[in-house]
């Protein structure tokens, strides 16, 4: 166990590790593109879809029930259905990021919207907002915790899962984790794991920095 | 992409065989985890400075990639399926420890008050009060633990086991869907099946929480 970590430290300093179309720096260039893309496409999806719900109160029942179903599709089926329905390209590895961000997303933001106090949302209407200044004036601004719960939830999860990209034989800091188990490099293997949760760690510092910072004159 | 819907019929045995097995390895890192969890989780909420430590601590074993956890976990336990199940109940591991703690948090301090008041023992209170009010709140945990397990253990296919993620290598190898369709379909089935049941186990566990709506 010592050898491994003492092998995995030279293994992250030396510098050839680092450059070159195999580095570090390039897999981790390629591994943030697919997580942050594929991150950004689900929250384009989800985000109207979970305000609507929250707003109208219509679809609740697919709200609450879309993260359970979300927890229970098994990504490396979905990667490998994909790719043998469209061949070798990225759609399997951003139509399973993608279906993995969303539910996230949808249920958080859902349920930061119902939580609303509904005196507050009726003392909107009644002073005449019209449902648009409702919806982004005062139901928005008070979900934006449990949205932003949801966001970072779904980002998380897409940069552990982005490793899948390397199944089918594309690049990230999955390709380590892959070719170490293909070599039985456990080196290799480690300072994958360890790349990744690292920038899982940092990013989600990274956005609840930003949450501070965007909101910091309300009490969180 | 053809698929041949006749496959099925032909592989019946092995898909009940996959089933079974992919059951087996859910439920034993579901039943691992909180073997695992609960003590802990009664430490974490007794000691407050364990209590930031444990759940983040938690919180970074949930970033590692999960096909990474079961490769590193070659040299332990080898391709067998204590390598799967260890993997898995490491991922059980934050959504049940952070449950329980909140479930123990949520049990009202005049109730725990109240039993110490009656003369009740600690461990005592534990068992016949505090972990009975904090079972919606674990229930959930579990619920949710069930499901990612489900789901997870076809990533185990990358080390040769996986239960019905042997169908996903499988039709991979062969540019076959049918084999991925019906693994993913059979996942999705087994883990709404699974949480359906543990609602049913709640219902009966917790009494109190729907006897009380009827009286009113």
């Amino acid at each position: 166990m010592y050898e491994l970590f003492k092998n995995l430290g030279s293994w992250l300093v030396s510098g050839e590790q680092w450059s070159g179309s195999d580095g570090i720096g390039h897999r981790l260039a390629e591994h943030l593109q697919y997580s942050l893309l594929a991150t950004l496409v689900a929250a384009a999806i989800a985000l109207p879809l979970g305000l609507l719900i929250g707003h109208t109160g219509r679809g609740a029942f697919v709200a609450i029930n879309l993260a359970s179903f979300g927890r229970a599709l098994p990504t490396v089926g979905l990667v490998v259905l994909v790719f043998l329905a469209s061949g070798l390209s990225m759609w399997p590895v951003y139509v399973a990021l993608v279906a993995l961000a969303v539910p996230a997303i949808v249920t958080n933001t859902y349920a930061g919207m119902n939580a609303v106090d509904p005196d507050v949302r009726d003392a909107a209407r009644g002073q005449g907002m019209r449902w648009y200044q409702v919806l982004f004036q005062v139901e928005l601004p008070l979900a934006l915790p449990l949205i932003m719960t949801g966001l970072r939830l779904a980002l998380i999860q897409v940069v552990a899962t982005a490793t899948i990209a390397a199944y089918v034989s594309f690049g990230g800091l999955g390709r380590y984790v892959f070719d170490g188990l293909a070599q039985r490099d456990l080196v290799q293997v480690l300072g994958g794991a360890v790349l990744v949760a690292v920038v899982a760690v940092v990013l989600d510092l990274a956005l609840s920095g930003l949450q501070r910072v965007l909101f910091r004159h309300r009490p969180a | 992409m053809t698929t041949d819907w006749s496959w099925i019929g032909d592989h019946t045995d092995d898909l009940t065989t996959l089933t079974f097995s992919h059951l087996q390895a859910a439920f034993s890192a579901v039943f691992f985890g909180l073997l695992i969890s609960l003590p802990l989780a009664v430490v974490a909420h007794r000691i407050r400075p364990l209590r930031g430590l444990l759940l983040g601590l938690s919180n970074v074993l949930f970033t590692i990639p999960s096909i990474a956890v079961f490769v590193l976990l070659l040299p332990v336990s080898g391709l067998t399926r204590t390598t799967t199940v260890i993997g898995l109940t490491i991922y059980t591991l934050v959504v049940l420890l952070r449950n329980t703690v909140e479930g123990l948090d949520s049990v009202p301090a005049k109730t725990k008050e109240a039993a110490k008041a009656m003369g009740t023992r600690p461990l005592r209170a534990l068992l016949t009060v505090e972990l009975p009010l904090a079972l919606p709140v674990i229930m959930a945990g579990v619920r949710i633990a069930t499901v990612m397990s489900i789901s997870l253990v076809s990533v185990a296919t990358y080390i040769g086991d996986g239960g019905l993620g042997q169908l996903f290598t499988d039709g991979f190898q062969r540019n076959f869907p049918t084999p991925v369709i019906v693994g993913v379909v059979l996942t999705l089935l087994l883990a709404l099946v699974a949480d359906a049941l543990l609602v049913a186990v709640q219902y009966v566990l917790t009494p109190w929480t729907h006897r009380k709506q009827r009286a009113a």
